[in-house]
């Protein structure tokens, strides 16, 4: 297969320019799914780490007789979802927020905080969709008035990961058509350059794996290029949003390893998608 | 030249058959019916002409050769490999049967004679310790050894041609098909490589060369079939009129 090679190689050479556009379109498509991708995978690190903190209170109406509120509290302590249920006096209540609001603690009166069944859940439990089915559980007890959770944020930051893994797909994938277009035509041109070879190739008996093999190489190549060149974009926006904004997580060895081989895939489906057609034509 | 009995179109088949025409017809779709009901065979170490008028048919009958073209119905069978049964992957087994010469010479311009001979050795992939003898043997084959390092622009038409030829016989063929290898080329040129071709032959590679130079043919012995209008009007191997009796 050297002979694959040194025409892979020389394409390079005899198309410059095109050969560049190629490797920087790939590298622009992977570019998009990188940064759209760092983006989804910092939020879900966000969403574990509050998802991990996940805790619904459930208020308890005053003057509901303490055994209805035991009875209740081994109920919630049964749902299969959830870790520990404790009860929480309005006294305890009164400490609670004593300490953890300091120097406010004076506002507080006894009595002013109602009762309530602090419960955390079990891991796998704590999306957004579980803890709402806990919480409209918990309130079928009529004597509970309220119930509360972190609904907001964890909903938002959810919406925010759809958004940028949808914006992520669909630059990615536009770029990556660009791509696959921009090296069928390199490859037409490369095919039209070489047809007179080409034809003695297969005059002498060249298989048709044979002529093929320098544009998938040459695809290959490209593809692995742009990959490369990628994972150095990503990486430099990375570190500038980390020294600017906030310290972001990057990819982990694994997916940068995928990243690039996904340019090779992208150059050589580009080059395997065009090249027997032009082929054709010679 | 011919060897003697030389089987019918539809007779009994013979080891020694290395092309086999039966009841080939073979339309375009533009420009209709190219050839009509050919049948012939060629054997081993045989040397054939194919003679007609331009447009007759004759490079139709080499295309369908080596594969570059399918009968509209019909078979050709080159050694062990028919047109009915040959699948696309088949082509490429074919050709590394066969040697093949154009009048157009299409040698490489940019490659010096060996580079272009190479070039055939490596595409069929031939093992590279063993290339540069091979290539010495077959310049010296066609009489160009004092021309290895020449572009083909620095030789002249025949010498080009011997080129050609020399890389024709990288595969080592069983069959030669030169389609008007002398059509480019002088008086004097046409006679050294129809000369070469002949010299390829004694060796024992069968060679079939379509050319309508009808002084050529008739200063030889050699078979002759008679192209014209897509029929084969003349096999002079057969003693009959060559058009074939229905099977
Ligand atoms: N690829 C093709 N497409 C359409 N018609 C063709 C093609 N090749 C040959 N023909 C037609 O078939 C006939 C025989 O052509 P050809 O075999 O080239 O003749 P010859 O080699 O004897 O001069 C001609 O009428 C030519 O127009
Ligand atoms: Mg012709």
């Amino acid at each position: 297969m050297t002979l694959a090679w040194r025409e892979a190689l020389l394409a390079f050479r005899r198309s410059p320019m095109l050969s560049a556009l190629s490797v920087t379109t790939i590298a622009f498509s992977l570019f998009a799914f990188g940064l759209f991708g760092l983006v989804a995978l910092n939020i879900r690190e966000a969403l574990t780490r509050l998802e991990d903190r996940v805790e619904i209170r459930a208020f308890v109406a005053d003057r509901t007789p303490a055994e209805a509120a035991a009875t209740a509290l081994g109920d919630v302590q049964a749902f299969p979802e959830v870790a520990t249920a404790v009860l929480i006096t309005p006294t305890q209540a009164l400490e609670r927020a004593r300490r953890e609001l300091g120097e406010f603690s004076d506002v507080f009166d006894a009595g002013i905080l109602p009762a309530s069944i602090d419960i955390t859940l079990k891991p796998g439990f704590r999306d957004p969709a579980s803890v709402r089915s806990v919480a409209a559980r918990l309130r079928t007890y009529d004597f509970i008035e309220d119930v509360r959770y972190g609904e907001e944020w964890v909903e938002k930051l959810q919406e925010i990961r759809n958004v940028a893994t949808l914006a992520g797909t669909g630059l990615g994938l536009t770029f990556a058509i660009v791509a696959v277009i921009i090296i069928g035509s390199t490859i037409r041109m490369a095919v039209l350059a070489r047809a007179r070879e080409i034809a003695i190739m297969r005059v002498v008996g060249a298989t048709d794996g044979f002529v093929r093999a320098p544009f998938l190489i040459e695809g290959a190549l490209k593809g692995t290029l742009g990959g490369l060149l990628a994972l150095v974009m990503t990486w430099t926006a990375s570190e500038m949003i980390g020294r600017y904004v906030f310290a972001a997580e990057f990819f982990d060895v694994r997916l940068a390893v995928v990243g690039i081989f996904a340019g090779t895939v992208i150059g050589l489906a580009g080059s395997a998608f065009s090249v027997g057609r032009h082929l054709k034509a010679v | 030249m011919s060897p003697g009995g030389v089987p019918g179109p539809t007779g009994t088949h013979s080891a020694a058959t290395v092309i086999r025409f039966t009841r080939v017809r073979k339309e375009f779709a533009r420009t209709g019916l190219a050839l009509k009901d050919v049948s012939f065979a060629v054997n081993k170490g045989e040397f054939v002409f194919l003679t007609g008028p331009s447009g007759a048919g004759k490079s139709t009958i080499l295309k369908l050769i080596f594969a570059e073209e399918r009968p509209t119905s019909g078979e050709v069978k080159i050694a062990t490999l028919s047109s009915a049964t040959m699948r696309h992957r088949d082509i490429a087994k074919l050709r590394r049967k066969l040697g093949i010469v154009f009048q157009d010479f299409r040698l490489l311009e940019d490659r010096t004679v060996e580079q272009n001979i190479a070039f055939a050795l490596e595409v069929t992939g031939a093992p590279r310790a063993s290339m540069g003898g091979r290539i010495g043997r077959l310049l010296t084959q066609v009489g160009l050894a004092s021309k290895a390092q020449a572009l083909p622009r620095e030789l002249s038409g025949g010498e080009q041609q011997r080129v050609a030829i020399a890389r024709a016989l990288v595969n080592d063929p069983l069959v030669l098909l030169a389609d008007e290898p002398t059509g480019n080329l002088d008086e004097r040129a046409t006679r050294g490589i129809f000369q070469l071709l002949r010299e390829i032959n004694a060796t024992g590679t069968a060679v079939m060369m379509a050319t309508h130079d009808l002084d050529l043919v008739k200063r030889s012995d050699c078979r002759t079939l008679e192209i014209n209008h897509g029929q084969l009007v003349l096999d002079s191997a057969e003693p009959a009129p060559a058009t074939p009796p229905v099977a």
